[in-house]
This record gives C-alpha cells, sequence and structure tokens, in this order.
C-alpha cells in the first residue's frame, strides 16, 4: 500500500471506532470565514492558518480545525447529549524550516453533555487512549480550569485578575504581570514617569495639554484610563503566598494519582483552588493513574481549552498523535448566549501510523 | 553571461546608491531619457544594472533573477521569511537609515510601552466591540514583534501608504510604519511608543544564493574588489 493509503485505512479505522461508540459523522467547510476564528484566536491565527479571499464572501481561511465548525453547527441545531466524530485535512502555516506538515488529516471525536463533566473528560480520554492501544505512547495532561481557578482567588483587584486570565495562554506575558502586581520585577519602560505625572497633575490638567484627539479612541477612553491606573497604584500587592501557590501549582510534574494528594497540599494553603482540585480528583479516579500530569501544560495548546486538556505522544515526533480537552467557554461564545460542557480531541493519523510501524 | 545588479529605480534611495559606488569606482548610470529605466555600469566589466522599485528587489533576489541588489533590510525582514537562507548582506550602505516603529495618537497620555498598549487593546475591544486596528505595510515583522511581547486583541489593516493619515480617517486606531526623523508623524499628531524599534533598517546590498554564480565569478571578483567587499559564502 502507498503512504496515502495507508494512512486512509488508519483514518477509516479511527473513524469506524468512534461512530462505534455512538458519534454522529459531521463536517464542516474547507472554506471558514476569516472573520470568527479571528475574533476568537486573534492576529496570531494569521501566522498559523491560510488565508484567501472570495470577491463576493470576503476573508476566508482553510480550516485550522474543526473545534469551532463543530461547536457552531452543533449549537445552531444539536441535539443534547450529542456526540460527533469528523474525518478530514486542516490546513496548518509552519514555522520556516519545521519540517512539519502543513495539511494533514485530522480525526475527531467531541461530546456535548450536561451531565457529568469529569465522566465525559474520562470517556474521550479512554477512548483515544484505547484508539492507540499497543504503540509506544507517552501522555501528558494537564488542567486549565485549576489555573482559571487559581487566578480568580487572587486577593488583587477585578482588574488585575482580568489581565492575568486574558493571558493564561501566553505564559512569559503572565508571568510578567504576576510578578508586577505582586511588587516584584520593573515596572514597563515609561510607567515610572507616567505614574509620577498622575501624582502631580489630575486628570484635566494631563488632558490639556495632550494634543489634538484623533481617532475612534476617544478622550473619554483616555481620561477614564488615567483615572484607572491611579487607582491601579493604590492595589495592594499580591500576597506572597497567593504567588507562591500559583507557581507551585504550575510547577507540579508528576502521575495524575500523585497530583491529587500535591494538589490537596496546595489547596491546603490556598483554598480558592479546592472545588477545583476536587474536581480533579473526580476526574483522576476515572483516569489510568499512572498518566503524566503538568500543572503548567495546554497553556500553548489552543487558546479555548478552559479544563482537563491531554497531549499524547510517540518517540518519533515532538508534535502531538493526539490533542484535546474540555472548552465550555468556547460554546458560549459561538452559542450566542447559550452554552453547554463540551470536551473532545483528535487524531492525527499520518502519525499514528508511524507509531505502529 | 552578465552579473545582474538590481538598484532602486527612483528618488533619493537611488542617487544615494549610485553615490556609494561611484566613491568606489563603480560609476552607475542611467542612460536615455529621463523617463526610460536603461542603465549602464563603467569602471568594472560584465555587470548589468537592473532598476526596479526598491520593494520589489527581495522578490527578484529570492528567485535568483539578479545576483546582487541594493534595498533596504526591512523590505527583506518582511518579504523574506527564510532569509537567511535566500540572501546574503554584503555591505551596509551607511544610507537610507529607517526605523519601523509603533505610534499611537499622541493625546493617548496614558499609553507609552508595549504595557500599556495590550492594556488598551484589551479595552478597546470591550469598549468597541472589535479589535484595536494597526495599520501597516509590515504585517509579517509587526505581527511577529506583537505576539513576542505577549500583545493580543490588536488587528492589521493594510496600507501600503499614507498611512500616518489612517488614524485621522477612522481606518485604524494606530499605526506601524518606517520612519527616519519622526515629522510626519508629528504632523498627523502621532507619536512613537518607548522601547527598542521593531527593526533598525537601512539600505543593504545583498546577493541572491539562489542565482546561478557559473559563469559571473570572476565579475563578482573583480566587482568585490572594487567595494572591498567581505568574502561571501553564496552556496
Amino acid at each position: 500500500m502507498s503512504r496515502t493509503q495507508v494512512i486512509n485505512a488508519e483514518a477509516a479505522r479511527l473513524s469506524a471506532l468512534f461512530k462505534a461508540k455512538g458519534a454522529v459523522e459531521i463536517n464542516a467547510d474547507v472554506l471558514q470565514p476569516a472573520g470568527t476564528l479571528l475574533d476568537l484566536y486573534g492576529e496570531d491565527i494569521r501566522a498559523r492558518a491560510y488565508v484567501t479571499s472570495d470577491p463576493v464572501s470576503g476573508e476566508q481561511m482553510l480550516r485550522p480545525d474543526f473545534t469551532v465548525p463543530v461547536v457552531q453547527a452543533h449549537m445552531r441545531d444539536g441535539a443534547e447529549p450529542a456526540r460527533y466524530t469528523y474525518c478530514g485535512t486542516v490546513f496548518r502555516k509552519q514555522e520556516a524550516g519545521s519540517g512539519r506538515a502543513r495539511e494533514y488529516t485530522q480525526v475527531g471525536y467531541e461530546v456535548f453533555d450536561r451531565k457529568t463533566p469529569a465522566a465525559s473528560d474520562a470517556e474521550v480520554f479512554n477512548l483515544f487512549a484505547q484508539a492507540l492501544a499497543g504503540q509506544n505512547i507517552r501522555v501528558v495532561t494537564g488542567d486549565i480550569g485549576l489555573l482559571i481557578a487559581a487566578v480568580r482567588g487572587l486577593s488583587t483587584s477585578d482588574r488585575r485578575r482580568a489581565a492575568l486570565l486574558r493571558h493564561i495562554w501566553r505564559p512569559t506575558r503572565f508571568r510578567a504581570l504576576l510578578d508586577r502586581f505582586s511588587g516584584i520585577g520593573d515596572l514597563p519602560e515609561g510607567r515610572a514617569a507616567l505614574i509620577a505625572r498622575l501624582g502631580a497633575e489630575d486628570t484635566a490638567q494631563m488632558m490639556a495639554n495632550a494634543g489634538t484627539e484623533i481617532g475612534l479612541r476617544s478622550a473619554g477612553e483616555v481620561r477614564d484610563r488615567l483615572d484607572m491606573l491611579r487607582q491601579d497604584a493604590q492595589v495592594a500587592a499580591i500576597p506572597a503566598e497567593e504567588r507562591a501557590a500559583l507557581l507551585t501549582l504550575l510547577d507540579i510534574k508528576t502521575t495524575v494519582a500523585d497530583a491529587v494528594s500535591a494538589l490537596r497540599d496546595v489547596a491546603s494553603n490556598y483554598g480558592a483552588i479546592s472545588d477545583a482540585v476536587e474536581t480533579f480528583a473526580t476526574r483522576a479516579a476515572l483516569l489510568p493513574s499512572e498518566l503524566g500530569f503538568e500543572g503548567a501544560y495546554g497553556r500553548t495548546l489552543m487558546e479555548y481549552y478552559d479544563g482537563f486538556v491531554f497531549g499524547i505522544y510517540t518517540d518519533a515526533h515532538s508534535t502531538p498523535v493526539a490533542t484535546g480537552g474540555r472548552y465550555d467557554a468556547l460554546t458560549q461564545r459561538l452559542g450566542d448566549g447559550r452554552s453547554i460542557p463540551a470536551v473532545g480531541g483528535v487524531i492525527r493519523p499520518d502519525l499514528s501510523v508511524e507509531a505502529e510501524q | 553571461m552578465s552579473l545582474k545588479l538590481a538598484v532602486p529605480s527612483k528618488g533619493r534611495l537611488m542617487a544615494d546608491t549610485f553615490d556609494w559606488f561611484a566613491a568606489r569606482g563603480v560609476v552607475l548610470q542611467r542612460t536615455g531619457s529621463d523617463r526610460e529605466y536603461a542603465a549602464s555600469v563603467s569602471g568594472v566589466d560584465g555587470v548589468e544594472l537592473i532598476l526596479m522599485s526598491a520593494g520589489e528587489i527581495p522578490r527578484e533576489l529570492s528567485a535568483g533573477r539578479v545576483h546582487l541588489g541594493v534595498t533596504g533590510i526591512d523590505v527583506i525582514r518582511e518579504k523574506l521569511p527564510l532569509w537567511q537562507d535566500e540572501v546574503v548582506e554584503l555591505a551596509a550602505l551607511g544610507f537610507g537609515h529607517a526605523d519601523l516603529i509603533l505610534a499611537v495618537p499622541k493625546f493617548w497620555v496614558d499609553v507609552e510601552s508595549l504595557d500599556d498598549l495590550d492594556a488598551v487593546a484589551a479595552g478597546f475591544r470591550e469598549t468597541h466591540g472589535f479589535r484595536l486596528r494597526i495599520a501597516t505595510k509590515y504585517h509579517r515583522l509587526v505581527r511577529e514583534h506583537l505576539r513576542a511581547h505577549g500583545v493580543a486583541d490588536y488587528q492589521i489593516v493594510d496600507s501600503q501608504g499614507a498611512t500616518e493619515g489612517t488614524v485621522k480617517n477612522l481606518t485604524a486606531e494606530m499605526i506601524a510604519d518606517i520612519t527616519s526623523t519622526g515629522a510626519t508623524l508629528e504632523a498627523n499628531h502621532l507619536k512613537v511608543l518607548k522601547g527598542a524599534p521593531i527593526l533598525c533598517s537601512q539600505a543593504t546590498l545583498l546577493a541572491a544564493r539562489g542565482a546561478d554564480w557559473s559563469g559571473v565569478n570572476d565579475t563578482f571578483r573583480a566587482l568585490s574588489a572594487k567595494l572591498d567587499l567581505p568574502d561571501a559564502d553564496l552556496g
């Protein structure tokens, strides 16, 4: 068999397995409206997805994944609960010289179910483990929900918490903000002078000599932010023990089973994460105990994961053969006010056949 | 076969390039009427001069259709993501200095740094329902710079000219553009963000790795000697 035939046969095997679990086959257009994806991912998606244009329907992207169109289809007219599977090519720009494929097949399985999210998480992961059974794989799991809970619990202003939540998926920036909000590290360039000026002049004085108002961002918005910066300068630093708890959580690298006690340890000093830790423990009981867990895992995957995340690796590639996770918030953003707990993942048959050989 | 040298076809950049070569004993000249893009070289044999838009020189170097080219580093980095594999920088020419910078309306007294910009972008999206727009023709360089500094919630809108006017015209909230003196920014009520520029550019003489160098090696050696260029590994 040619390589293409081998990959297609593997894709068919995975599709059949997912359908046997009751998943309904679903498809998505290759050309997706760029607006939705840009709105979700921001300008960075342009560096990852191929953009093309249509004279009538405007900017389009070659689908970088199925999750977004599948969620949209489900939120439009899906019955509940629902399980979907799909199989098709996705397109990703790759960094120059990385040697990574720019188009490849993904076979996916997505679960929309309100009943018991922890059981759905385990259902998806265990199905993927079954699909790759017999292969030499390494698994890493994470839980973005723990990080979100840890940030929400910080003793600081709403604005600072929101800034940290927004940057969970940008680790360097997140750390810089966390340190600064904890009174550690340097201020950004020009901030000290600005704070000094805010102390010496009132907002009206600062605006009086500011120059001509141009553009959509109004003088009112500038004034509001000056007032906000004035308040922000008075916000107390995040307590050292809270920062330490968050960093300890991010540093955990162990098995899922051992992570439960490690996390309960952190929670004993930082109660804000207790509920998230118990959610984790409920799920852990349904997963193989020897799975790897990393507190920081998932922060550089897709920005929509907000709970359980996993990646399955083989020795041959740094690229995972399978990835997945929970994305409850995405269903809300695409659901026009409605939402539903959702979890899913994809396998790349081009990588899973190599692992088999 | 002659060695093809591409240089900018008009303006200050062309004049400065001609002066730079002339100072080293290689005389580049336009021939025919001043509207005709024909040119000649004297001082070294076997070099063919091609006048073209500075913005198109990266593409010609990349394709190997010219051996040497003079253009700004900014357009090389923007248009050739794999520039190290495609061109060799032979000499920085010491003119055409320009910085690629981010500029915001001067009356944004609350914005000094990329850190402020990120916070403002988040607020702008909340207030206006869409991402803060940055007008530029340097899409790739700007995006990479902002990603490296953790700025989110912006979008790039294409602007191929008169970029400084886009804020006033309400097609963008801020800009990223090349500036040398800052006078145009000032006149358009804009100020440069603090911190290092995205890129410091100047006119540069480049060699195309992908060009066919067989048959022009002697010419290149003779030209290199005149111009006092370092040995280049063009493999």
